[in-house]
């Protein structure tokens, strides 16, 4: 039983990750297929925040009375990736508009049928 | 002062003539600003590679912060290498721009082009110069975002599906590298990759530290589409504006190999990745199948693009064997690989390109009679191709001798066989474009130009580096050779 409670926040990332994957994979909607990558990228920084908790310590700000933090780099870390997957769903948003212009359609299977990719 | 601060300058160049170009008005102001950035870019990474040869190691401390807690910028013989390799190529690709964007790309996105290509470039070369393993995804992923908008810029609207294909797979590549530096850092409390690999050495196999690498590598994999994750890269290179093809195809995979060969040889160490966890079979098997599989299907297509961008895979293959040969030779020959492949994939797409511009398909078909109606593109184009397939006095020569040799030398006769057997798949592929262009006549008989000086000038340069660098191969070889010396003995030391 402690192997589940244990390792909560590894379970709950594990969860979401493939959950996001199989949305990335499985969806038809391009849309759908961006949520999914979303869920899949935070997924992954959950974990790198869980990796920095410390057991009883208090957020990484000196303050009295408090001797241990958590460590602040994962934290730091993250919120560059976060800036990254933004900037990858502004891109990915902005080709769906694209896609939607040029072919009408935002569901993959339909425009696949309009032409061969390759 | 500039000599203080020349490790970060390959990142810094590029990065402030970005906007630069974005809010200058007029198209022609663009590109040269985006030159200029680019030749100083080529003239910093060769001073680099002349320091490294002569001192190792350059090592510069971000913001002053020194190196296993602040971010460090490490510059060995094998990223600067590779940084010659692709500030050359990105300073030759942007010549060659001008006249064919301005053909393939909306007049009002030019400029744009221009900002996405140095930010590409910036991306690319901060990958090569840092030395942190963090930092080394964030560089990617800026590289990639500006991928994704140069190939979305192309005329046909299938360039903006393939975009999307190649942003989901890439998103995907470089989440798995994260997971995987993620696990690294739980390991080891360190992102620094010196720090990295000596802490490492002292763990001794884990379970995190495995999955950690099984995530890496597969997600570097993607990256560099390597034989089954490689499916994103066709459509993307088919249907990019001309330019994009010969910029990508002869940077952004090469970059991802180097980081391949950075996260095997630097952070975990050969002997580990290799030996204990056997992923030189792995990637053998995968890079043969890749050569055999890739070169056929390039022999199917009829869009010459298309058969470019499968010879590509094929030719990661060709990379990937030499490094899964797990020896000095064959790391050593893997680097003049990605080098010299640089050079004949850029000119072979520059010469497609050339005749985009002027016939305005790709398609086999239209590549009939051309060896006489552009005789000089269509000589670049023959020259470039002998050197895919091989044949001595060029570059491809060069490489695939070493590799054949570093197969030899571990006894591999079937290896070397496959390697040889692979020259052949690429005589049809490029035989039959050139079959097209001298031995058939045009169906139609409309009288074509050649294409402009501008073009013809910095493609002919990547065509007689080619012939250069496959007699006078004292200088590639050399550097390729220090280069893998230093990979592989460097990780000796700190495994003992």
């Amino acid at each position: 039983m402690s192997f589940v409670t244990d390792y909560y926040n590894y379970w709950v990332v594990v969860f979401l990750m493939m959950a996001g994957f199989y949305v990335v994979i499985a969806a038809n909607n391009l849309v759908k297929k961006v949520v999914g990558l979303g869920i899949f990228q935070t997924a992954v920084f959950m974990m790198y925040i869980t990796i920095g908790k410390v057991k009883g310590g208090s957020a990484p700000i000196v303050a009295e009375g408090v001797e241990s933090f958590s460590n602040p780099l994962p934290h730091v870390l993250i919120l560059t990736a976060i800036v990254v997957g933004v900037a990858t769903t502004a891109v990915a948003l902005a080709l769906i508009i694209r896609i939607k212009q040029a072919y009408g359609t935002i569901e993959e299977n339909e425009f696949e049928d309009k032409e061969d990719l390759i | 002062m500039i000599d203080q601060h020349l490790a970060i300058l390959p990142v810094v160049l590029p990065l402030v003539a970005a906007p630069l170009c974005f809010i200058l008005p007029r198209h022609s102001l663009a590109w040269l600003v985006a030159c200029a950035t680019n030749f100083v870019s080529f003239a910093v990474a060769l001073s680099l590679l002349l320091l490294t040869m002569e001192q190792g190691v350059v090592s510069y401390a971000v913001g002053g912060w020194s190196a296993p807690w602040g971010i460090e910028m490490r510059i060995d013989v094998a990223s600067a290498i590779v940084l010659c390799a692709v500030s050359g190529i990105s300073s030759l690709v942007l010549i060659y721009a001008k006249d064919s964007i301005a053909h393939e790309i909306a007049a009002e996105q030019c400029s744009l082009f221009y900002t996405a290509h140095l930010l590409c470039l910036t991306g690319l070369s901060g990958i090569l110069i840092t030395g942190d393993a963090f930092n080394l995804f964030v560089f990617l992923e800026i590289s990639s975002l500006a991928t994704y908008t140069l190939v979305s810029l192309g005329r046909d609207r299938r360039c903006l599906t393939a975009a999307f294909r190649y942003l989901i797979m890439g998103t995907i590549g470089a989440t798995f590298i994260l997971i995987g530096v993620g696990m690294l850092y739980m390991k080891t409390g360190t992102l620094n990759m010196m720090d990295l690999s000596e802490r490492l050495a002292l763990l001794d196999g884990n379970r995190t530290l495995n999955t950690g690498l099984a995530f890496i590598l597969i997600g570097v994999s993607i990256k560099l589409a390597l034989f089954p994750l490689h499916m994103w890269l066709p459509p993307a290179y088919t249907h990019a504006p001309s330019v994009v093809s010969a910029f990508l195809a002869s940077t952004a995979t090469k970059v991802a190999v180097y980081v391949m060969i950075r996260f095997i040889f630097t952070i975990f160490g050969a002997s580990y990745v290799f030996e204990e966890m056997g992923m030189s079979i792995i990637l053998l098997v995968l890079a043969i199948v890749a050569i055999f599989k890739c070169s056929f299907m390039a022999t199917v297509q009829s869009n010459v693009k298309t058969v470019l961008a499968y010879s590509s895979v094929a030719q990661i293959g060709y990379m990937i064997l030499g490094i899964s040969l797990a020896t000095s030779l064959g790391l050593m020959a893997g680097l003049l690989h990605i080098f010299n492949h640089a050079l004949m994939k850029g000119a072979l797409f520059m010469a497609v390109g050339c005749v985009a511009l002027r016939t305005g398909s790709v398609d086999i078909k239209a590549f009939q009679g051309l060896g006489r109606k552009m005789p000089w593109t269509m000589a670049a184009f023959t020259i470039a191709g002998l050197s895919i397939i091989g044949v001595p006095l060029t570059a491809g020569f060069v490489s695939k001798w070493y590799l054949v040799t570093a197969a030899l030398e571990q006894q591999h006769w079937l290896i070397a066989f496959f390697l040889l057997a692979g020259s052949l798949l690429a005589v049809v592929y490029i035989g039959r474009v050139l079959e097209a262009a001298y031995f058939q006549k045009a169906e139609n008989d409309v009288s074509i130009q050649e294409a402009p000086l501008l073009m013809l000038i910095p493609m002919w340069l990547l065509v007689v580096a080619n012939i250069y660098f496959g007699i006078d191969t004292s200088m590639t070889v050399g550097a390729a050779e220090s280069a893998a010396q230093w990979l592989t003995t460097t990780n000796v030391t700190e495994a003992n």
